[in-house]
Order: structure tokens, then sequence, then C-alpha cells
């Protein structure tokens, strides 16, 4: 009884500490508190957003060595919404992200440099329409907790801007259109 | 001419949406490849599927008026001089081809309502979209409408062909029954 009490503790300071070490985050896409969303000038009169429904991925975080930290996120690019069937039909197509022969997008980061009191340019490769670049997010830390359910979680957002022909993306929708921005919001459950 | 179609020819109810649906088959098809190559500067980048569609619900509403007809007033018999083969051929081709329109056009209904957006009619009403966020709804069905509509046309041209065929080689009266002409004495 003893040895087993022993071993439990022993085992469960482990795991704890091990945790609190790594502290591994995943996005809590299953509870819907995760976004990736896209926005793009209409024109050059107003906005447009959209979001990509469909994603997962895991960052890894401690605040007392932001720099040591990690995002990996992978996204099914066909799970793309604007909100009208048939611009989404269109995006989907060979004229933009050509959802059918590149599935997935997906990002890794490769660098974190802290730039202030809870902020970050997260450096990684972005890999969108089968073409691979380096993107810098820039990211900022919202919070973190326990939750009222038991776990522990913590949340960002991050911003970053692509050129739409730096990711083979060649139709044209005006000069004003010509980048378009994406916004990582996440929020991960520590494991 | 009849309004009715009777046991030899067709009535005028009939010759009318035979051919206004024959000439907007032909016209969406070209209307739709032209449209979906439409730069986003192009003036009929908006227009054009706006027409595409109102058209396509129009030929909809004609089509189950065509069908409700031919139920109400039976086509006429075959012409004699048809033989079993020709007489089964037609039946087939015709039958293909009411299931090639009204595949082509909830087609491309489910394309645009695949997101629940109804579709405007000449800005006049609404359809509502009734089936929407199946598992890749636009996708599929912009596959299935796109090659569809190309079965459609070819076998839509081969119609035609056999009709022209029945008029100059055979010298029969088929063609001239879809225009409305009375049967020969």
């Amino acid at each position: 009884m003893i040895k087993k009490t022993l071993a439990a503790f022993v085992l469960g300071s482990v795991l704890s500490s091990g945790t609190a070490l790594a502290a591994d985050y995943v996005i809590d896409q299953e509870g819907q508190h995760a976004f990736v969303n896209f926005k793009i000038s209409h024109l050059g009169y107003s906005w447009l957003y959209g979001t990509f429904k469909d994603f997962d991925g895991t960052f890894s975080y401690d605040e007392t060595q932001p720099e040591a930290s990690k995002v990996n996120v992978t996204l099914r690019t066909a799970s793309l919404d604007s909100n009208h069937a048939e611009r989404d039909k269109h995006l989907r197509s060979a004229d933009f992200l050509n959802t059918s022969k590149y599935p997935k997008a997906t990002f890794t980061s490769t660098k974190v440099v802290s730039t202030g009191e809870g902020t970050a340019d997260i450096s990684g490769d972005l890999t969108l329409n089968g073409v691979t670049k380096e993107v810098v997010i820039n990211a900022y830390f919202i919070g973190q907790g326990n939750d009222p359910w038991g776990g522990y979680r913590a949340g960002f957002e991050g911003k970053t801007t692509l050129k739409l022909v730096d990711f083979g993306i060649k139709t044209s929708l005006g000069p004003a259109s010509e980048s378009v921005e994406l916004t990582l919001a996440v929020e991960g459950v520590r494991q | 001419m009849q309004w009715r179609n009777s046991s030899n020819r067709y009535g005028f109810i009939s010759v009318v949406l035979h051919w206004l649906v024959a000439l907007a088959v032909f016209a969406l098809f070209g209307l739709g490849l032209w449209m979906t190559d439409l730069t986003y500067y192009s003036e009929w980048y908006r227009t054009a599927p706006a027409l595409h569609k109102s058209i396509g619900i129009t030929v909809f509403a004609l089509m189950l008026l065509r069908v409700f007809w031919r139920l109400l007033t039976p086509a006429p018999a075959p012409i004699s001089t048809h033989s079993s083969v020709v007489r089964l051929l037609s039946h087939v081709g015709h039958g293909l081809l009411y299931i090639g329109i009204f595949t082509v056009l909830l087609s491309g209904y489910l394309i645009s309502t695949a997101e629940g957006r109804g579709i405007s009619v000449f800005g006049l009403f609404e359809i509502p979209a009734l089936l929407s966020g199946l598992p890749d709804q636009a996708d599929v069905a912009g596959a299935v409408h796109f090659y569809v509509a190309w079965g459609l046309v070819v076998f839509a041209v081969l119609h035609g062909l056999a009709a022209v065929k029945h008029h100059v080689l055979d010298r029969d009266d088929t063609l001239k029954r879809m225009l409305g002409c009375a049967p020969k004495p």
C-alpha cells in the first residue's frame, strides 16, 4: 500500500515536473478555441474575411524561456470558408489555392525572438499552395491559467502578411489585393 | 397549330418548350464556359454568373412544365416508318437528354446553395437553398455540373444530327413534326 502510494507519488511528480518544463500544448480544435483567419482587401474599399475551419497543431511555451517556444500547425486548405459558396469554390480551385493538388498547408516554427513583454516574432516555414517560404508571425501572448474543468490553458494571437504571388497565386484581384493577412488565434490545452 | 399534342403531331406548347430549352441549353453552356474564365475586373464578372443562374432556374421551371405537359398530353406515336431499333434508340436518347438536363440543373443549383445562400432570379425573387453543407458539396456538384454539361451538349448535337438525318436521308416527318407541322396526308 505504502509502496504503491509512494510509486504513484514519484510517478506523479515526475509527470507533473515534466509537463511544467516542457509546457506542451495542443491547440483546442475540439472545443473550437482556435482560428486561422484571413483578411484581404476588396478593391481597396473594404476587408474580406474568411477562415480555415479544419486545422490542428501544437505549441510549447514557457514564459521564463519564450525563445524556446515552438509552434506547429497543419490545416486542410479545402476547409476555407468566406461565407460564399461560389467564392469558396473558386478559392479552392487552381486559380488560387489548388486544394485538390495541395490539400495541406503547414507552418513549422524555426526561431522565436522575443520583442517585448509578451510579444515575439515567430519565424518559420509556411507551406501553402505547394510553395514553402519563410514567414514571420508577429505574436502576442494573451493569457494562461487554470480552466474551470481541471485543465491548464494558454492563448496567443499572431499575424503575418503574405504576398499572393509569393505562394504561386497568380490570379489578379487588383492592385489593392495583392497580399493577404493571416491571423492565427489559438488556445492550447497543456498536456 | 393546336395547343395539345395528339396521336400524330406535337402541339404548340410542346414545340415551344422544346425549342426554348434547346436554345437555353446551348446558350447556358457557352455562357458557363465563358464566364468562368472572366478576369476579376471584367464588367461581366458579376452579371454573367447572375444571368447564368437566372436562366438556369428558368429552364428548371420550363423542364418541370415540360414533364407535366408530357404527362398531361402524351407525345405522339412514333412515325410509322421508324424501325423498332430507331424507336428504341430515340426513347433511350430522349430519356438520357431529360436526365442530363435535370442533372446539370440540379448540380448547378447545389453549387450556389452549398453554403446556404439562395439563388436570385433576375433580381426578382430568390430560390432558397434546400440542401447545403454536404461534404465538399460545391466541388462535387461543380465537377458533375461541368462534365455532365459537356456530355449533354455533345448528346444534344447528336440528337440534332439524328433529326437532320431523318429529314434529309430518310425524308420522314421527324424534324418537321418538332416544328409543329401537320403530318403528311
